[in-house]
């Protein structure tokens, strides 16, 4: 009997050397196998886009992986602009790089190795992209494998999109469940927010909300700024939430730290958007002193 | 509400924000492209040409949008000027 036993155990062991030589599909399964916890993770993937550039997609992956990460949840930020690397100086992890995100795909290195642990959340990591190479060393599909790896181990996988609409973007939707699209309240960045939100909408992207930052209240009561409204009127899509022009981001963006979930406007903000990507319903924050957020809480209901 | 709207009285830079933008994404949605754009044109130069004679160098026609007649907010609408020279021209063209 125990010989039989110990025979079968040892067939065992050998088939999964075979399947370890083979494919990291074949691995995945295995790790199905050993931990139940892994696999039964329901984990989202949100794309943080724009189109246009300089609109705040960086600032906000930043600040949105960490209020997550602050609320518990286990995040990965995956920077996708290839060539452009930013996410890095933003959370102020540029000093750690050693593996980055072309790396993991060409298979020079595992994915465990390339994340960075960030300073203050043990439950938050980076993968950074590639400084020196091109947005074509990265397809589609291999990005939709990685963020497939990925799901096993983090609740929350955020993908800081590049600008435009070639490669780079097409990647970082590929393996999108959600899109948070960043605007701001001028023509050009809302035309291209425009644009985006068609071409996620062809790529079947159910879920997409609307961040409307580098607002100016003070701008929009003289009315020389669209507001907040005529963005959402606009574009017709949900409001996740909207990021005043605040002079903070700019120092905790110097300092790499992300402001989220500190006292200032902005770092309230995005934290209140954090909640609002994790479900809960948070009033809109009161940007000025009068009455404003009953307007705002009017767009939210609408558009619920 | 249409065009001239925009430059009758003093907007504030909002507001012209605004208009420009709704005028731009029904363009973009609609997808039309400038030679699209150029070929109704030309038909269209073509069609009022037969019924009489018009300045097809003053014709201007784009895409805009206009209240609906439901009254249920806007819809896209394909806007034309086109300056008449002579009306009666009509019975000799017409053949």
């Amino acid at each position: 009997m125990s010989d039989l036993k110990e025979s079968k155990s040892g067939k065992e062991k050998e088939i999964e050397k075979k399947t370890d030589n083979k494919t990291e599909k074949s691995k995945d399964s295995k790790d199905k196998k050993t931990g139940l916890a892994k696999s039964n993770r329901k984990s989202e993937v949100i794309v943080i886009t724009s189109g246009k550039g300089g609109v705040g997609k960086t600032t906000t992956t930043a600040n949105v992986g960490t209020g997550l990460a602050k609320l518990n949840k286990k995040v990965v930020l995956i920077d996708t602009d290839i060539g452009l690397r930013n996410l890095d100086v933003v959370m102020g992890l540029e000093n750690r790089i050693v593996y980055n995100l072309v790396d993991v795909v060409e298979g020079n290195c595992r994915y465990k190795q390339a994340l960075i642990k960030d300073k203050t959340y043990p439950n938050l990591f980076l993968l950074p992209s590639a400084q020196t190479k091109d947005k074509t060393s990265v397809t589609p599909e291999q990005m939709k494998k990685l963020v497939e790896d990925l799901k096993k181990e983090f609740d929350y996988i955020i993908l800081d999109c590049p600008a435009g609409i070639e490669q780079g973007f097409k990647n970082a939707i590929a393996a999108a469940d959600r899109a948070l699209i960043v605007t701001t309240p001028e023509v050009s960045a809302i035309r291209d927010a425009d644009r985006i939100i068609g071409l996620l909408e062809a790529n079947e992207i159910k879920k997409t909300d609307l961040i409307v930052n580098r607002i100016r209240m003070d701008m929009v009561k003289r009315g020389e700024m669209m507001s907040i409204e005529d963005v959402v009127e606009i574009l017709a899509i949900d409001l996740i939430g909207a990021i005043p022009d605040d002079e903070n981001i700019v120092i905790s963006t110097n300092q790499g730290q992300p402001l989220v979930g500190d006292n200032s406007l902005a770092g309230r903000a995005y934290m209140n958007i954090c909640k609002r990507v994790l479900g809960e319903e948070i009033e809109f924050l009161d940007l000025n002193d009068s009455g404003f957020f009953k307007k705002l809480s009017r767009i939210f209901k609408k558009s619920n | 509400m249409g065009l001239f709207d925009l430059f009758n009285k003093k907007k504030s830079s909002g507001d012209y924000a605004k208009d420009r933008l709704k005028l731009l994404l029904v363009s973009d949605r609609a997808n039309c492209s400038p030679d699209i754009m150029e070929q109704i044109k030309n038909d269209i130069i073509e069609v009022i040409s037969r019924y009489m004679e018009i300045d097809s160098s003053g014709l201007d026609i784009q895409l805009t949008q206009t209240e609906s007649d439901g009254g249920n907010g806007t819809v896209p609408a394909l806007y034309a000027n086109i300056p008449i020279k002579d009306l009666k021209n009509k019975t000799k063209t017409v053949k």
